[in-house]
């Protein structure tokens, strides 16, 4: 479903991964590791598509991805079944009230996001991948600000709706969210300071 | 795209201030100028025109960071980024929605002004046929604006210095139907350049501003 | 052997550096000849008197003005097509030169006007775009220095350009029919060279001549000097980079 090739990724015009490679078949999840600023944001917004590769190939479906940051693109005026019914207009997609029910929203559906705690506002953000209908999904850090019963009601959405339905997932976490999924260590990848590549190197 | 309309419609009215504060400023401007510049009627009825395309232009131009900048901040134009939705459409869509939340009140209530500065009688009907051909091009021109700048800390002023020159050929056009409207002198002329513009860039900009998007977002 | 390897930053620095004392000395020479030419060899016009003079300063200046904006839009084109980055450096180094002479144009300008039609200023529709064009190299400006990224800041410029020579050329004809809509007939032209004797015209092409060098100086120099700031600035990244390692 994705498949990645020697991909090398560049922030700031520096090169910072170099030689990533990895397939993800229907039903399967990575999980990147790695310490702070080793790129794993970066590698998942170029997989996203919202910033281009240095080289190395990107195999994906088009438009099957759908990127998850730190934000969640809650709008605080708006009440939480508006905020998600708007993603799943936007996509083409239905608001179901199991999404509701898989992020234990169904109580809070008429809230006004703004009102939400910051654990209820990042589920809201995540229920949006219940959503989208993309089969691809690159989650950075879905977990932040979750306590450990919301992380296993994640994990378990991940795994029951998501991956057993054919999608596949690309997780940067620091926590165990208890999926049985492969992880891929990024700190061998770890571009050399000489690497070129990046948007400095005509100059170097 | 309905959907972004609507959703940026709905903010627009729930955070307040998305139809209001426009249209204050705009009054405040107008009753503003005959303190500068006296009372006179004469006066007054003769700078009317340009009075209102100006003060139109400036209440435009004060909503125009919060396009995207609100979009940037809570991560959501990442997301319409990588969603089905062009960015192109949704340029277009964010300039619609600044329209009717800023453009179309600005032109509606732009007579009742015009009362105020003794705008000649004749001038009336060109005066809101222009800003409804005109307004238009100042929320495209802005949104362009918007984009370039929506990456920046402390955009909202680099924003008008980019966007104010842009802004010189709608104005000229737009204040100039009103002006000879006022005279009774072939208003019609400037009236379809303006709409030539305000074609031109809803036809145009929404490229350019989801280019600049697409760089911001790298 | 394409004109595309002087695009790189080196090639252009060792290139150039060897050009840029003779295309000043040139410019001098020809600017300098020119204006004593201008100022003492020809004779006063029977109408402006010695005030005709200004001309050897102001038309070469006002066509540089628009003439810089022009090669910054060629420039930020090959910018986004291309993507070398000399190309966008260049156009970068260009702007303020044409700042300076927008506003040299717009001086002498005045100073010519004063006499000659008794006011330093007036909204005439060839002041007006040069006033406007002078905004517009503003916010070019401004955008640059506003945007910490250089990519990021060559790209929205470039955007920025190229919306912006569209814009400036709809201002010019929006001005022409403004002026010309608010009083009828009645105009305060500024075109010299339609009626500007033999006499004044050989001086006043040497002179453009030599603005025109005096230019390209400017530009190779002023990129030169973008290029190595570039360079400084990619040399600190990677020392940056390569420091952590050093230690271990």
């Amino acid at each position: 479903m994705l498949s990645v090739e020697n991909l090398s990724v560049a922030r700031g015009g520096m090169p910072v991964l170099s030689g990533v490679s990895f397939t993800l078949a229907a039903g399967e999840a990575l999980v990147l590791r790695g310490p702070n600023g080793i790129g794993k944001t970066t590698l998942l917004r170029t997989l996203a598509g919202l910033q281009p590769p240095l080289s190395g190939r990107i195999e994906m479906a088009e438009g099957a991805g759908a990127y998850a940051s730190h934000a969640d693109g809650i709008k605080a005026q708006l009440t939480v079944a508006e905020n998600l019914a708007f993603w799943a207009e936007v996509h083409g997609g239905k608001l179901t009230d199991a999404v509701f029910e898989a992020f234990e929203l169904t109580e809070l559906r008429d809230r006004l996001a703004g009102t939400l705690s910051a654990g209820q506002k990042r589920r809201t953000g995540l229920a949006r991948l219940g959503v989208v209908g993309r089969p691809v999904l690159f989650l950075d850090e879905p977990t932040v600000s979750l306590d450990r019963f919301s992380v296993r009601m994640f994990a378990t959405f991940l795994r029951d709706t998501h991956l057993a339905g054919g999608g596949c997932a690309v997780i940067a976490t620091h926590i165990d969210l208890g999926l049985e999924a492969p992880e891929l260590d990024l700190t061998p990848y770890a571009a050399a300071w000489d690497a070129g590549g990046g948007a400095d190197e005509a100059f170097l | 795209m309905i959907a972004l309309l609507l959703r940026d419609m709905t903010l627009a009215v729930r955070a307040g201030g998305g139809f209001g504060l426009g249209l204050a400023f705009f009054l405040i401007v107008v009753v503003l100028v005959p303190f500068g510049v006296g009372p006179e009627a004469a006066v007054l009825t003769r700078i009317a025109p340009g009075i209102l395309w100006v003060a139109a232009l400036l209440a435009a131009l004060l909503s125009l960071d919060r396009i995207f900048a609100l979009d940037w901040e809570d991560g959501s134009l990442p997301l319409l980024a990588t969603s089905p939705l062009p960015l192109e459409a949704v340029a277009l869509m964010k300039a619609l929605a600044h329209w009717v939340t800023t453009g179309l009140p600005l032109t509606l209530a732009a007579p009742v002004l015009g009362f105020l500065l003794t705008l000649a009688p004749e001038a009336y009907v060109w005066l809101l046929a222009s800003l409804a051909l005109g307004t238009p091009a100042l929320s495209m021109i802005g949104t362009f604006g918007a984009a370039l700048t929506v990456g920046l800390r402390r955009g909202g002023l680099l924003m008008s210095l980019l966007v104010l020159p842009l802004y010189v050929p709608t104005l000229i056009f737009g204040a100039e139907a009103v002006r000879r409207g006022a005279e009774g002198t072939g208003a019609t002329t400037p009236l379809l350049f303006m709409a030539g513009i305000t074609f031109g860039t809803i036809a145009l900009l929404p490229f350019a501003a989801a280019a600049a998007l697409r760089v911001n977002l790298r | 052997m394409s004109i595309w390897e002087y695009a790189n930053p080196k090639k252009f620095i060792a290139t150039t550096t060897p050009v840029i004392p003779w295309l000043f000395a040139a410019a001098g020479v020809a600017i300098v000849g020119a204006l004593i030419w201008g100022f003492f060899f020809t004779p006063d016009d029977y109408r402006q008197g010695s005030t005709v003079k200004i001309i050897y300063l102001h038309v070469p200046s006002a066509m540089m003005a628009i003439n810089t904006w022009v090669m910054m839009l060629v420039a930020s084109l090959i910018w986004l097509v291309r993507r070398h980055h000399v190309s966008a450096l260049a156009a970068r180094a260009a702007a303020p030169v044409g700042i300076v002479m927008t506003l040299l144009a717009l001086f002498t300008g005045a100073i010519w006007g004063q006499p000659m039609w008794g006011t330093w200023w007036a909204w005439d529709p060839r002041l007006t775009s040069f006033l406007i064009l002078f905004l517009f190299y503003l916010g070019y400006v401004a955008l640059w220095q506003a945007i910490d990224d250089p990519d990021t800041a060559a790209d929205l410029t470039a955007v920025l350009c190229i919306v912006g020579s569209v814009f400036a050329v709809l201002s010019r004809y929006a001005v022409l029919f403004w002026n010309q809509g608010l009083h009828q007939g009645a105009s305060l032209s500024l075109d010299a060279e339609e009626n500007v004797a033999d006499v004044f015209y050989y001086p006043l092409l040497l002179s453009l001549a030599g603005f025109v060098l005096l230019f390209l100086a400017l530009v190779l120099l002023r990129t030169q000097t973008e290029i190595r700031v570039r360079r400084t600035r990619a040399l600190l990244a990677r020392s940056r980079r390569a420091a952590p390692e050093a230690r271990a």
